[in-house]
């Protein structure tokens, strides 16, 4: 392996711990990134040149905390970070003697990414830059949003916590819920907007699946303990274990009642289990576990043959209960139009607030499929060509065509008749 | 505030217009696309184009317009239609334009408009001249 390859290697696995080693002491994570950066570049020039060092992480480090020192000397001022910058500075000294690894503080990281201070639509942008290293352009794709209000917004949210002196710490004990359910729920947002069962939307082609994925995992690593953690990463390998199927051969939407479940991830899916049973042992329920246990009675199809629409609708219950979200509402129509008729699932979609659901894709789309169940013909096309005009899938949008026209041709074959 | 919604297509695009098949897949998803921001009511205005090569352009020149045929710009995208939408802000405007139905060789620019004209204001400077 050449040296370009070792840094990138120590880039993907050592930049989210050495990020959140020298942003917890400097409180300052823009000039951690920057001094990080720099790091990088040096390592890029130092390394084919001098060879690769026996412990590229802790060379890296005391690189980067070299750069931070100097930053902050050269602002000269009365910097309040300067002594933690300087324990930094022998602490990495001692990792260079002694090169045993580094504290994972990523934990402190995930939390200050999603701080209450942090407005709630910048946190996870906030958290794939800082723990995964990702430029805010890609982030910007990913989200749809313009590359220099993504970069801006960061920035601002670097300053915001410095400013405000937010410190890295995990929350104490009696704050830990709600400050993890918003790590949660940035790591979920990196995922999909959770409506992926609905509207059969694919998270991977919104190009962070796999970094959802990895937070995931980081989190239930950090915090074995919380039930709730363990439900978003057994929610989101559910889902990612029905990838392959989403799609045919020739790249067509697949709706999950029509895939087939051989192609299924089993091993992915089985991992998704484990981490459910393991969440319910505390006793202690939450939103993402009933998601997960959603898409765990979808996954026995490949067991059963058949989907327990009864027992889906059930958990759908419990979940609009505990987290009405939109998609939640609609999800529960969805299910309840499966297991109780598609008049039933047409009454829970009316009782939806008009402005909540207008632009509201899954929405009209699951409206169309009902309506186009029961029979009503204009209904399901004028549906269907609301969900297709706020489509912004391609395969999906192309999926919906086809329904509306297969719809009103079987109007013009009854005609016929 | 007003945001253009600007649709560019390369000529090959362009000429999926003559193939009537093309065409009227184009518009099964376009249509509803239309539709979808009527219902939400943003659209201020909009139109489609006629293909690049029926503009005709003038350039102010030393004695008087020189007029020639053919769009300004000779670039491989042209200018195929428009929407101006008043939505709160670009992360919306860029919402609907991710939603334009659009295949390989479209492109959707979008740009923010300089606040509408003051209409009083401009009546006010023709009255003072």
């Amino acid at each position: 392996m050449d040296a370009n390859d070792v840094v990138e290697q120590a880039a993907r696995e050592s930049y989210g711990r050495l990020l959140a080693f020298l942003s917890a002491r400097s409180r300052d994570i823009a000039a951690a990134e920057d001094a990080l950066a720099d790091a990088f570049g040096a390592a890029l020039a130092d390394w084919p040149r001098s060879g690769v060092p026996a412990n590229p992480e802790a060379w890296l480090l005391t690189a980067a905390r070299r750069k931070l020192v100097d930053a902050a000397r050269r602002r000269q001022v009365r910097d309040k970070s300067m002594p933690a910058l300087l324990l930094a500075a022998e602490e990495a000294e001692v990792l260079v003697m002694e090169p045993s690894g580094l504290a994972d503080e990523r934990l402190k990281l995930l939390f200050t990414c999603a701080h209450p201070a942090v407005d709630a639509a910048i946190r996870t942008p906030l958290m794939l830059q800082a723990v995964l290293g990702l430029d805010a352009a890609r982030i910007a794709s990913a989200f749809c949003i313009s590359p220099a209000a993504m970069a801006r917004r960061l920035t601002r949210a670097k300053a915001r916590l410095q400013e405000a002196g937010i410190p890295f710490e995990p929350p104490e004990a009696d704050e830990l819920a709600p400050r993890l359910d918003a790590v949660l729920d940035a790591i979920y947002a990196a995922y999909g907007s959770g409506w992926d069962y609905v509207a059969g939307s694919d998270p991977n082609l919104r190009g962070l699946a796999g970094e959802a994925v990895y937070l995931g995992r980081l989190i239930v690593t950090l915090l074995p303990q919380e039930p709730e953690a363990r439900g978003l990463l057994a929610l989101m390998l559910h889902c990612e274990a029905r990838r392959a199927a989403r799609r045919d051969a020739h790249g067509a939407y697949v709706p999950l009642a029509e895939q087939d479940c051989a192609l299924w991830s089993a091993s992915l899916a089985r991992e998704a289990e484990d981490q459910l049973t393991e969440a319910s042992h505390p006793g202690r329920l939450g939103r993402f576990q009933l998601e997960a246990a959603i898409q765990s009675v979808h996954a026995r199809r490949a067991v059963t043959g058949e989907t327990d629409w009864e027992g889906v609708a059930l958990l759908y219950e419990g979940l609009v209960r505990l987290a009405p979200t939109i998609g939640a509402l609609v999800g529960r129509a969805a299910a309840i139009g499966e297991a109780r008729g598609a008049e039933a699932g047409l009454a829970l979609l009316w009782e939806l607030p008009k402005t909540a659901v207008a632009s509201y894709q899954p929405y009209w789309a699951l409206k169309g499929h009902l309506f186009a169940k029961v029979g009503s013909i204009a209904e399901t096309a004028d549906a269907y060509g609301r969900a297709i005009g706020l489509c912004d899938d391609p395969a999906m949008r192309a999926f919906l065509i086809a329904r509306t026209e297969e719809v009103l041709s079987s109007r013009s074959r009854t005609r016929l008749h | 505030m007003q945001y253009s919604l600007l649709f560019y297509q390369t000529p090959e695009v362009f000429a999926e217009r003559e193939d009537p098949e093309k065409h009227k897949a184009f518009h099964a998803a376009f249509v509803p696309y239309m539709k979808a921001m009527h219902d939400a009511g943003i659209v201020v205005a909009g139109a489609g184009l006629q293909k690049p090569d029926t503009a005709t352009s003038l350039r102010p020149g030393d004695g008087g317009h020189r007029v020639q045929d053919g769009p300004f710009a000779d670039t491989k995208e042209q200018l195929a239609g428009f929407f101006i939408i008043d939505v709160p802000d670009m992360d919306a405007a860029l919402k609907w334009a991710a939603r334009y139905p659009a295949s390989p060789g479209f492109g959707v620019e979008v740009r923010p408009c300089l606040p509408p004209a003051d209409h009083e204001a401009v009546l006010r400077m023709m009255a003072e001249s």
